[in-house]
């Protein structure tokens, strides 16, 4: 079933994918990834360096998977992005946000969980990216 | 589809939050309906936000953002008065944009 399902929703999106302009901005071999470590190489990360400067403030348990809401600042330096991941989604990548003129590296934001994960932000500052995860117990699967 | 959003920026101090609601189904494309039939994926690929036409966030989002996504984020400089404008697209080609003034808080 899985793995039919999942064959159907590609085939899905590959009909669907839209042909305009800005569609080549987004990054479908990163978002499409079901594997974390794929999501991250798609977007050009390398080593990523844990860090404490990266503040999360996220439930430690939600009661609906369906949303959970993240708040994310960087007190890095010169922070041009914020990623958010969740490890055990059956696409981890959630979103990449990019930062320019006068905005500050923060977001607050509502996500799916599909069980309980790790949920994973990497920020980008120059060449170099920062990572700091978060545990959330997820009681009822958000990903239907 | 309603693609109203509801927007608010307030001058708090030293920063400007802007606050914003939109309205989409953000389907994954994995969720079954009654007819036990796969519903199409839908969902917001690419946010940006504007301070007076200049680009202050590009976002690119994937399935895993919440039904009806709700968003967050602070701009310095900006002043009373002064223009935001948010514009989603999503992998159906549709579209939507909304722009307010900053107000006090």
């Amino acid at each position: 079933m899985q793995r039919r399902s999942f064959l159907l929703g590609m085939l899905t999106l590959i009909a669907l994918a839209p042909v305009k302009v800005w569609a080549a901005l987004w990054n479908k071999t990163a978002f499409e990834a079901v594997k974390i470590n794929d999501a991250t190489r798609s977007l050009n990360i390398s080593a990523e360096i844990p860090t404490q400067d990266i503040v999360i403030i996220a439930p430690d348990r939600a009661e609906n998977g369906a949303i959970v809401q993240v708040e994310v600042h960087s007190k890095i330096e010169n922070t041009e992005a914020i990623a958010i991941l969740v490890e055990h989604n059956p696409t981890p990548l959630i979103a990449n946000f990019m930062f320019s003129n006068g905005a500050e590296p923060f977001v607050i934001t509502r996500i799916k969980m599909a069980e309980t994960s790790d949920l994973k932000i990497i920020v980008k500052s120059g060449t170099q990216y920062f990572t700091r995860s978060k545990n959330i117990i997820v009681l009822e699967n958000g990903c239907g | 589809m309603d693609n109203n959003m509801k927007m608010r920026a307030q001058l708090k101090g030293d920063y400007t939050e802007v606050k914003v609601l939109m309205s989409h189904p953000m389907e994954t494309g994995r969720r079954k309906d009654d007819h036990d039939q796969l519903v199409p994926a839908h969902f917001v690929q690419l946010l940006t936000a504007t301070l007076n036409g200049k680009p202050v966030i590009e976002a690119q989002w994937g399935t895993g953002i919440a039904k009806n996504p709700y968003l967050t984020f602070r701009l310095k400089g900006a002043k009373v008065g002064d223009v935001v404008e948010v514009t989603w697209h999503d992998n159906l080609g549709e579209s939507a944009s909304q722009s307010i003034a900053v107000t006090p808080a």
